[in-house]
């Protein structure tokens, strides 16, 4: 048990550990401690931005785990994110109170304006926090393992694998878009108060938010640097690369895809519940397949199977995409293309390791482009 | 009875994909310890019959009995491959991004569970069975190269060398030699006949000489079932072999 845990310290992990360690401290000291005149102090707006960021590298993460060394490609791993996200919004919702616009101190607005009498019986146990944490890692955990039990066991995979993810998604989508669910429809959740009995818009809540973002992720990342320097991470490097001699060797795939999957949608949970207090909102629109796209892009930007390289891509693109999106907003699907593009023309280098691979043609992956 | 005292034993099987009759009531005995050659045209059911015995096919009717009693026509691949059958593809498979160590980690008989590989730490004694297979294959200069480096012959004792540290009851080799130089198909058939002195082999192959190498009982396969059987040179004067191989 120890040495699997220690598995996941070496120089490479040490360095993102010690410069992931230097930002969670840095921001928020240079938002809080800073005086506002100093070049170095860092606006709120700023920390939440790259709080967000740090959420979104989590949930890229979680998809390099299955893509990048399970081969599993995943258009939907933002269904998770997004049903994570939704359970701390619950949480936020009951944490609300008499301050609604309504005042009644059970029901959330949105119930109200409904002309619902009672809480739906899901919404029960959602006014604990640690009821809605263990339902962050819960709820995206078992939607994973039913659907990869039925998806791994029926040797589902490739495109099609790919294909029912996005279904998955936009099945959601729909569903939650209805006011009938019970989750606010295309309006979702917001105007949260407090968290933890901390308000929500203070400087230090945000900057509590954004520590603790970059916690989680740091402990995800040791976690799945650990799993994929194990013995079971070559197992899934097998699985990516001759699934069917795998099973000849007397490996059950469908067991290792399935743990994998489960533990990346419980990841990425963790990461939209961070992200839904960082915003402020959670919608139907979380759900959307173009969202599941993006995070692959972000890790192929980055370099898939390299676990480093999905959150320096989720940092950057996103980066760039808040810069374009404010200075050149008709360029930036030009800009996320270029990149891309690039990226699968130049052959990777600068990886090491034994997982140092060809670049992987993402498009030719989800089947836009013939092989 | 036979099926009771056999290594391998299949009776009338017969596997059809739509319509084609890839094996047609085959009937086969192989004997422990025994390391038996197959030989056939292309078509005539070689590959099928690997498949139904590794589970990757399901025979349409007939029986198939490992050890005598073990019943493998319900089971998956990998608890065939866990039971002791071990299986050589005919194209080189090996694990391209892995060192050619770690191929022989992942192939070595252990705990296939998930949570066993999770938590696993490499033994000495399984470090020394590794530096003891890659002597056996002549790779031990090349433990810490990609396979995906490796030769096309390399890669074909490293495949081997896999199947060995599996520890099988019964390997099944499809075509060892295939695309090898001569003398690299030389020593393949010495480092087979090694091999079935403690283990039950069954080589497909297509190459004569190969076979004669090997010197064992040979099976020729037509059209999805047995054609003939013995000694080389006896099924090569059979007439109907001569004719299946030559004529028509």
């Amino acid at each position: 048990m120890s040495s699997f845990l220690f598995r996941a310290l070496d120089a490479r992990a040490g360095i993102f550990v010690a410069l992931m360690a230097l930002v969670i401290v840095l921001v928020p000291a240079g938002n809080l401690l800073v005086p506002e005149s100093s070049p170095f102090h860092v606006p709120t707006y700023a920390v939440t931005l790259m709080g967000k960021y740090l959420t979104y590298a989590l949930l890229a993460l979680a998809v390099d785990l299955v893509w990048g060394y399970c081969g599993i490609l995943s258009l939907g791993h933002a269904a998770f994110f997004a049903l994570g996200g939704y359970a701390m919004g619950m949480y936020l919702m009951r944490q609300i109170g008499t301050r609604g616009v309504y005042g009644d101190p059970i029901l959330p607005d949105f119930m109200v304006f409904l002309n619902w009498q009672e809480l739906p019986w899901y919404w029960y146990g959602f006014d604990m926090f640690w009821f809605a944490a263990l339902m962050v890692l819960l709820v995206p955990g078992l939607l994973a393992f039913i659907f990869g039990w039925f998806a791994f066991r029926s040797r589902v995979t490739g495109v099609y694998l790919s294909i029912i993810t996005q279904a998955l998604t936009y099945a959601l989508l729909l569903a939650f878009f209805r006011n009938d669910m019970g989750f606010g429809g295309n309006n979702g959740l917001t105007d949260f108060k407090d968290i933890l009995g901390f308000d929500i818009q203070a400087d230090t809540t945000r900057a509590g938010l954004f520590a603790a973002s970059g916690l989680a992720l740091v402990l995800c990342f040791l976690i799945c640097r650990s799993i994929t320097r194990s013995k079971l991470g070559k197992v899934l490097v097998a699985v990516r690369d001759a699934e069917s001699r795998t099973r000849f060797l007397g490996y059950r795939v469908e067991h290792y895809k399935l743990f994998v999957w489960t533990l990346s949608a419980m990841m990425a949970g963790i990461a939209g519940a961070l992200y839904v207090p960082q915003v402020g909102i959670i919608n139907p629109g979380e759900f959307a397949p173009a969202n599941s796209i993006e995070v692959v892009i972000w890790v192929a930007v980055g370099g898939r199977g390299t676990l480093v390289g999905a959150v320096l891509g989720a940092v950057l693109v996103n980066f760039a995409k808040t810069w374009f999106t404010a200075a050149l907003p008709e360029f930036w699907l030009f800009a996320l293309g270029g990149p891309v593009r690039l990226r699968h023309t130049l052959p990777a280098q600068g990886h090491s390791g034994p997982y140092r691979e060809r670049p992987i043609d993402v498009w030719q992956q989800i089947g836009l482009r013939p092989g | 009875m036979a099926r009771a005292t056999s290594q391998l034993y299949l009776d009338g099987v017969s596997v059809s994909f739509d319509g084609f009759k890839a094996l047609n009531e085959l009937s086969l005995t192989i004997d422990p310890g025994e390391m038996r050659a197959i030989i056939g045209p292309n078509g005539a059911g070689k590959t099928t019959m690997m498949d139904v015995i590794t589970g990757k096919t399901r025979p349409d009717t007939g029986e198939v009995f490992f050890n005598g009693t073990i019943d493998l026509t319900g089971e998956d691949e990998a608890a065939i491959a866990e039971l002791g059958i071990g299986r050589k593809f005919q194209k080189p498979t090996v694990f391209e991004s892995h060192t050619v160590w770690d191929n022989l980690e992942l192939a070595l008989k252990a705990p296939r569970g998930p949570f066993a590989t999770l938590f696993h730490s490499i033994t000495d004694a399984e470090a020394a069975r590794i530096g003891a297979l890659l002597e056996t294959i002549r790779l031990s200069s090349k433990r810490d190269e990609l396979a995906a480096n490796l030769s096309h012959g390399q890669k074909q004792w490293l495949e081997i060398g896999m199947l060995l540290a599996q520890d099988p009851k019964l390997l099944l080799v499809d075509e060892p030699a295939a695309g090898m130089t001569d003398a690299e198909t030389a020593e393949t058939a010495e480092l087979l006949k090694e091999i079935a002195m403690d283990h039950c082999v069954v080589v497909v192959e297509h190459d004569m000489d190969f076979v004669r190498a090997l010197g064992v009982k040979v099976t020729v396969l037509h059209e999805g079932s047995v054609l003939a059987e013995g000694s080389l040179d006896h099924v090569s004067a059979d007439e109907r072999v001569v004719e299946v191989y030559l004529g028509r």
